[in-house]
């Protein structure tokens, strides 16, 4: 059986009178059924833009999807008239925004989106499409959903509007979610509530979600596996435990340095040094090597591909179930020095 | 907006009586006037009062739907009710030409930002905002009026919309102009909202995201342009009513200045100012409409 979303070899750029910045360089990860994985990385390092090109919600100008394949349960996607690609979304695979309330349409109230989805996608009457909506919301948590469903986005917190938001993007029971971000907009105790609620709700959905973010923090919690992103490809991917314990590439290793530590007091923080990479003039051979503090001649030489250090055995998910069979728990790091950085642990 | 229709209509009627000239001894003619005349007429329109006096009573005339009598002794409202009615449908053709085609214009060439349509609308606004509209008025009647046929030249003869539609189409074009720019960059610029990709992710046809969720919070800006237009294209067709010979309201206001008949200045004057306060109304009220976060509780 093929696996949820493939996604292989994924290049974006972005065009603009003559000249070309690289947002996404060679992108591959695999999502199975019921697994979370975390994108992780910084701004920059085109987690947002190749989930869009996933999604195909580019904008077209100036970005493009120059190379690769998207493939859900084994049917390419790219390259899929705009009409047949429309099917998919929102219906198979779906998507939130980090700032739901300027994601939201604030002329429009939120039953009628959400019940938007099931209008346009399953046809059906605006009447059963509305009572719908009315469950949706009540499953996504809202309190006393039946008489909130005429509010207008603006008339809601910031952690209702991110619940509409989902409840909208699981209108149709998809089987991929994309979270682009989903929580950076809220206050740290409606993080939590929404990280539990999206935990939850792919419990009981079994989706495969795609997390993406910048916060170490919500990875550790809810993710099973990591992609490192770095200047527009993935460095590193493994499972969250074996990552954090046994980082295999020197970025990760600073990036787990970096995080202040509440049981260390009085330790400085260790920043990475230097700046993240322009895409316009993404260094030669490894992108990371004019910050990497084991870099040496090769390093800004050769472009160090993406390579499997350690096939996994099938640890435990983080529901508890034994996976080993849908998710190969491998680790794969982009480092030509990978085995010296993660032995040096 | 009482405040505004008391403050406008003293400025227009302080304006008016600070003309220099005696609007009795105009209406004389070339003839003297024995002064007992004069005094009864002076007494007659109440010219003898102090000014505050005069625009006192005429302020309780107006409230009491009185819009005072001109100088031939005819009272304004009648003056007004006819040439009225000719104004109010040359503005209205020239205002839904506008709304139409405008907005039509502007969603045409704003859907794909410098397309082939996009650079054809934006030059050709320019150049139509460019012309001074007596140039297109003559120039519209003779090709269209004259030369083609399509449109009657002059005059009303043939009715309401046929008789209208050149005049209008002329007065509502500067307008026309600034409503395909404006409708065009507001879509522009909403088409980059986040709540616009969310549509797109939703799956929904490039036709749905455009009218539902794109279009609706672009028009905001365009009707506020829209309802303040039409209190300017009344006061506008002056112009027009002059060269395509339309009794209308303007040809009427422009022989009362010159005549220096003050309650026929001030009370057509007063009537646009009411245009334009309600069709602000309007505006205010189609704002909440449109957008809910600026609804009025």
């Amino acid at each position: 059986m093929s696996p949820l979303l493939e996604v292989e070899d994924l290049h974006v750029e972005f065009r603009s009178r003559g000249s070309a910045v690289n947002a996404v360089n060679g992108l591959s990860y695999t999502l199975h059924e019921g697994e979370t994985l975390a994108i992780l990385g910084e701004s920059g390092s085109g987690k947002s833009v190749s989930a869009q090109a996933v999604m195909g919600i580019l904008d077209t100008p100036p970005a493009y999807v120059t190379k690769g394949s998207v493939r859900y349960r084994g049917t390419e996607l790219l390259g899929l008239p705009e009409r047949r690609r429309r099917a998919y979304r929102g219906a198979n695979i779906a998507m939130i925004f980090q700032d739901a309330l300027s994601a939201l349409n604030p002329v429009h109230r939120v039953g009628d989106q959400i019940a938007e989805m099931l209008i346009v996608h399953r046809k059906m009457s605006r009447r059963d499409a509305r009572a719908r909506a009315v469950e949706l919301m009540d499953r996504v948590r809202i309190p006393s959903a039946a008489s909130r469903i005429n509010d207008f986005p603006h008339q809601f917190s910031g952690g209702m509007r991110q619940r509409v938001m989902i409840a909208m993007a699981l209108a149709l029971e998809p089987d991929v979610l994309i979270a682009d971000e989903p929580t950076t907009a809220l206050d740290v105790t409606v993080q939590a509530q929404i990280m539990k609620l999206l935990s939850d709700l792919q419990d009981e959905m079994a989706m495969g979600l795609i997390l993406i973010t910048h916060d170490l923090g919500v990875v550790a919690d809810v993710a099973d596996r990591i992609a490192l992103m770095y200047a527009g490809r993935v460095v590193e991917e493994a499972d969250v435990e074996d990552l954090y314990a046994r980082p295999a590439h020197p970025y990760a290793e600073g990036l787990l340095a970096s995080v202040p530590r509440i049981d260390v007091r009085g330790r400085e923080l260790t920043p990475i040094k230097g700046a993240p990479p322009n895409l316009a003039a993404i260094p030669s051979g490894c992108p990371f090597h004019p910050r990497c503090p084991r870099a040496r001649d090769r390093c800004s030489r050769e472009v160090p591909g993406l390579r499997l250090l350690r096939a996994g055995e099938g640890s435990p998910d983080r529901s508890g179930a034994r996976s080993g069979a849908l998710s190969p728990e491998s680790h794969r790091s982009a480092c030509h020095y990978a085995e010296e950085v993660s032995g040096g642990r | 907006m009482v405040p505004v229709l008391i403050g406008t209509t003293l400025l227009i009627y302080l304006a008016v009586f600070a003309l220099p000239g005696d609007p009795i001894r105009t209406l004389g003619g070339d003839k003297p006037m024995p002064p007992a005349v004069y005094q009864a007429l002076r007494h007659h329109y109440h010219l003898d009062e102090p000014l505050i006096v005069q625009y006192g009573q005429y302020l309780w005339g107006l409230l009491h739907g009185d819009f005072g009598e001109t100088l031939n002794g005819q009272p304004v409202s009648d003056v007004m009710k006819t040439d009225w009615a000719v104004t109010a449908r040359l503005a209205v053709t020239a205002w839904i030409f506008e709304l139409v085609v405008g907005i039509g214009l502007g969603v045409w060439a704003g859907r794909r930002k410098g397309g082939v349509v996009d650079t054809l609308v934006l030059s050709g606004t320019t150049l139509v905002i460019a012309i001074p509209v007596f140039v297109l008025a003559y120039s519209a009647q003779l090709l269209f009026g004259l030369k083609l046929g399509w449109f009657p030249t002059a005059g009303t003869d043939d009715g309401w919309p046929y008789s209208y539609l050149l005049p209008g189409i002329v007065l509502g074009s500067a307008s026309l102009a600034y409503i395909a720019r404006l409708t065009r960059t507001s879509l522009v610029e909403n088409f980059r909202a986040d709540y616009v990709r969310t549509a797109v992710a939703k799956g929904l046809s490039r036709r749905r995201v455009l009218v539902r969720h794109t279009l609706r919070n672009s028009l905001v800006p365009v009707i506020t342009y829209l309802g303040v237009d039409l209190g300017s294209l009344m006061a506008g067709t002056i112009v027009i009513e002059g060269i395509f010979n339309l009794p209308g309201i303007g040809g009427q206001i422009f022989t009362a200045i010159q005549i220096k008949d003050g309650p026929t200045v001030v009370g057509i004057a007063t009537l646009l100012v009411l245009v334009y306060l309600f069709a602000n109304l309007v505006v205010d009220i189609l704002y909440g409409v449109l957008d809910p976060r600026i609804r009025y509780e």
